[in-house]
């Protein structure tokens, strides 16, 4: 599905990116996991086509997407969320969506009950609390045709209740056989639910495997847990 | 008297609606910093004289001088659209001193600061050019509403909003904001276009800033984002201005007083009421 094949990147002196490879597997979900600085949320932005790597290349659906301006590449297929929500805050949740595609009311209403966000879509989107807009974004991501959905960090800076609510959606997700590639912090949850386990340190991957090999590594609890 | 005064009135609420709602659709809608917005207008306003002047038919010069404007207005936004921040806004800030500088030393288009006279009339009767301009703006207000409403009207809010998002979704931010630019400068142009033919006369002056303080002031007054805010807006306060002509004992007042009071209005919706009177979006 998404490969990548040696992606460095350093902004100044710093090594955020260094020849990093991995690929994601169709119909499986792929977790990054790693300290605060990784390097993870710029693996993200180099996909995406937000940021230039200074070498290496990307292959999405055996497609060469290295250097294409980030509309192409989500033309191509990958649809996204964001660290920090990134809402359109001054158009309605039903505006947030039909940016994303152009679809009916019944399609976009069932698309934010799949996401547990119960509200009108003439709402404003700077009147839903952090977590709403969470997953109004979220909700836009997945309406978004995509064939790969890269989620970062989605359970984090929001309250218990919602944080519960984005794990069902995304075990949702895996159930209907979504691709995805995920950023998240909660171990417990990362090793219940995904497929494939990548782990990164300081810029590089550091171990990749099934989540119960994961776990064992001594190399990954030392670069969790310092030595 | 009262009646061709109204008429007056009229036929220029009709030209600012329609260089105001212009100007909204870059600032409001795309949320590009467009400082030169005048100057669009200006060049709308020279082209059509000069080429009335020459004998070309008024709707032809109209159009011709909105598709100059656009060809400007997308080379602007070409130039500017992959930069970050606010370059547009100091682009078009120097756009502005570069037409000033312009109009008044090439004397043999412009005939610098003497300007232009005896630009032709559209129609001769005055309430007829006021049904003109007020068609014209109707036509443009309606443009501008099903463009609002359309799905390139919703990217253009999308991209105000958040630019890498729009990205992230499939959208060519640099595109749509050509597209913005093209349709603003076009009709601020035809707006010029419209007062050129009223008031008969152009010259340097068309570019001064105090002229931008003004659309502006109605702009963020009506609110950003809001045609219907910009629409009302152009009435009310060129309402207000003409006031000033029947509270004033002096006329040498006038021209100062309503100056100063854009400036002040500007600076008390700025303090109290950022969002305007039917904005959606803060300044
Ligand atoms: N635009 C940038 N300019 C300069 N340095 C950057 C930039 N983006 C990231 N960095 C640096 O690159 C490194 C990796 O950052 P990145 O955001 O990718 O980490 P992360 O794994 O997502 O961390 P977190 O878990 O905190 O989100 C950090 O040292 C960060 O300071
Ligand atoms: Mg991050």
């Amino acid at each position: 599905m998404l490969s990548l094949n040696n992606i460095c990147k350093s902004f100044g002196g710093v090594k955020a990116v260094d020849r990093c490879s991995f690929k994601t597997e169709e119909n499986e979900i792929t977790s990054l996991i790693g300290p605060n600085g990784a390097g993870k949320t710029t693996i993200f932005n180099i996909i995406s086509g937000l940021t230039n790597p200074d070498s290496g290349t990307i292959r999405l659906l055996n497609k060469d997407i290295t250097g294409m301006p980030a509309y192409k590449i989500a033309q191509s297929g990958i649809s996204r969320t964001f660290q920090l929500t990134k809402v359109f805050r001054n158009v309605t949740v039903k505006d947030n969506l039909l940016i994303a595609k152009n679809t009916s009311e019944a399609e976009m209403k069932k698309m934010l009950e799949s996401v547990y966000l119960h509200k009108p879509l003439d709402a404003i989107a700077s009147e839903l609390s952090y977590g709403q807009q969470r997953l109004l974004e979220i909700a836009r991501a997945l309406l978004k045709p995509h064939a790969l959905l890269m989620l970062d960090e989605p359970t984090a800076g929001v309250n218990p209740r919602v944080r519960q609510e984005l794990k069902l959606i995304l075990k949702n997700l895996k159930k209907q056989g979504k691709t995805i590639l995920l950023i998240e912090h909660d171990m417990d949850f990362v090793m219940d639910i995904s497929d494939k386990v990548i782990v990164m340190n300081e810029g590089k991957v550091l171990r990749e495997g099934k989540p119960k090999d994961i776990v064992k590594d001594k190399k990954v609890l030392e670069a969790y847990l310092g030595k | 008297m009262i009646h061709e005064y109204l008429i007056q009135l009229l036929t220029i609420i009709s030209i600012y609606a329609i260089a105001v709602t212009s100007l909204n659709l870059t600032m409001g809608f795309t949320g590009l910093i467009n400082l030169g917005h005048m100057v669009f207008f200006g060049i709308g306003a020279y082209a059509s004289a000069l080429l009335t002047l020459n004998g070309v038919p008024w709707y032809f010069a109209m159009l011709i001088a909105g598709i100059l404007a656009s060809v400007l207005g997308i080379a602007i936004a070409a130039i500017t659209a992959r930069l970050k921040g606010d370059y547009l806004a100091m682009v078009t800030l120097g756009l502005v001193f570069i037409a000033i500088a312009v109009s008044r030393n090439w004397i043999s288009l412009t005939r610098g600061a003497l300007g232009l006279p005896g630009v032709p009339d559209i129609i001769r009767n005055n309430f007829y050019y006021m049904v003109l301009c007020m068609s014209i703006a109707g036509i443009c207000i309606f443009i501008f509403y099903k463009l609002i409403n359309s799905q390139t009207g919703r990217v253009f809010q999308a991209i105000r909003d958040d630019e890498t998002a729009a990205a992230v979704l499939g959208k060519n931010t640099y595109f749509y904001k050509i597209i913005s630019m093209a349709v603003s400068t076009f009709f601020a142009a035809i707006a010029g276009s419209l007062l050129v033919h009223h008031i008969n006369f152009i010259d340097p002056t068309i570019f001064d800033l105090e002229f931008l303080v003004v659309i502006v002031t109605i702009l963020v007054a009506g609110g950003l984002a809001s045609i219907k805010g910009s629409v009302i807006s152009v009435f009310a306060l060129l309402a207000l201005s003409e006031a000033m002509r029947f509270v004033l004992v002096s006329p040498a007042l006038i021209g100062p007083v309503r100056e100063m009071m854009f400036e002040v209005i500007l600076i008390l919706i700025l303090l109290f009421k950022p969002k305007g009177i039917f904005g959606k979006v803060d300044v």
